[in-house]
């Protein structure tokens, strides 16, 4: 990869989309509409997990999120959290495209509800039927090389492993099976889920990821605004470590000043 | 409300609950009835998408199940 000029001119592309930022936002667990679109502007994400859920129709007027966060000027990417089969996942994104007229959208399909681990066999089986029907599917997956392999061949846009359980704030716990994923795909790899502080964010970024997506982090943060723009740094500084090529590491000191010329 | 209350009501379900709409009706005609912006939804059908375009032309018919949806926060 070449370095680029500045990091301002340091673009990812995804399905023949090109972003400059590499900071993935969630629109969840926010305290008003407000407040996430704030956090949204401070973070620079360009794009924005939404989920689909039943409309209230009760109450046909509540605000809707499209009424905060435009997108027209912010790529809304439909996911399918919530959904435990392939099958509900499918229907779920079929609805969100007509929704939405999007093929670009993030699939996950879960596996139990204490860990929200992916149920891989599933996520495949709808990885598989989506791209059939012309979806562009960003896949939340497990942090194995194996099976990103799997995905990529069955047509996933991107890749997104988890770096530990959704919503958890644990940060990146194998940074090993990151780093290989990474080294393996010929797609972007983005850590979704784990992230609890900026420095987790500059771990998955220095690891050579394209990207990191997150919700809780920034959502739960005390005050989101401020962590949203320091997760806007950290992604930034990640991916400047990551391009400037870091020093090795060795096992005992090594003198920054010169050893000749001392009194 | 006057006018179409002369109509014949018909039972469809909507989002998993019952709810009457005038016989007759097409799918735009049954959002506008629950105030919904049909831009801003999309509509399934008895388990089918319905194509937006095509919101005018459907017509409802008795016990029709319908999933209406939109875009709400999310991870």
């Amino acid at each position: 990869m070449n370095a680029p000029q500045s990091i301002a001119a340091d673009t990812w592309t995804v399905a023949g989309r090109t972003f400059a930022s590499r900071l993935i936002v969630g629109t969840g667990k926010y305290k008003s509409f407000e407040e996430n679109a704030a956090a949204v502007e401070a973070s620079g994400a360009e794009i924005v997990t939404v989920a689909v859920r039943r409309v209230n129709i009760a109450d046909p007027n509540q605000p809707m999120l499209t009424d905060f966060i435009d997108p027209k000027k912010i790529t809304y990417l439909p996911n399918t959290a919530g959904c435990f089969t392939a099958d509900e996942a499918i229907r779920t994104l079929r609805l969100a495209r007509e929704a939405g007229g999007w093929n670009l959208v993030k699939l996950e399909v879960l596996g139990e509800a204490k860990t929200l681990y992916p149920d891989m066999r599933e996520t495949l089986k709808a990885t598989e039927v989506l791209v059939k029907e012309g979806f562009e599917p960003m896949v939340y997956c497990v942090d194995d090389p194996i099976a990103a392999k799997q995905l990529e061949e069955a047509g996933a846009v991107a890749i997104m492993p988890l770096g530990a359980p959704i919503g958890s704030g644990l940060g990146i716990q194998n940074l090993v099976t990151i780093r290989l994923i990474v080294e393996g795909a010929n797609v972007p790899v983005l850590v979704d889920a784990g992230v609890g502080t900026a420095s987790d964010a500059a771990v998955a970024m220095e690891l050579g990821c394209d990207g990191v997506l997150m919700n809780t982090a920034i959502a739960e943060a005390k005050d989101p605004v401020m962590m949203a723009r320091a997760m806007k740094s950290a992604v930034e500084a990640g991916r400047m470590a990551y391009l400037s090529g870091r020093m090795g590491k060795r096992r005992y000191a090594d003198p920054s000043s010169p050893l000749a010329g001392l009194i | 409300m006057a006018e179409t209350a002369q109509k014949e009501m018909i039972f469809v379900t909507v989002n998993g609950e019952a709810r009457a709409i005038p016989g007759g009706s097409s799918i735009a005609a049954m959002l506008q009835a629950i105030g919904l912006d049909p831009r801003k939804v999309a509509v399934e059908h008895n388990l089918e998408v319905v194509p937006r375009s095509t919101f005018e032309d459907v017509e409802v018919r008795e016990d029709d199940k319908f999933e209406i949806v939109h875009f709400v926060g999310g991870g």
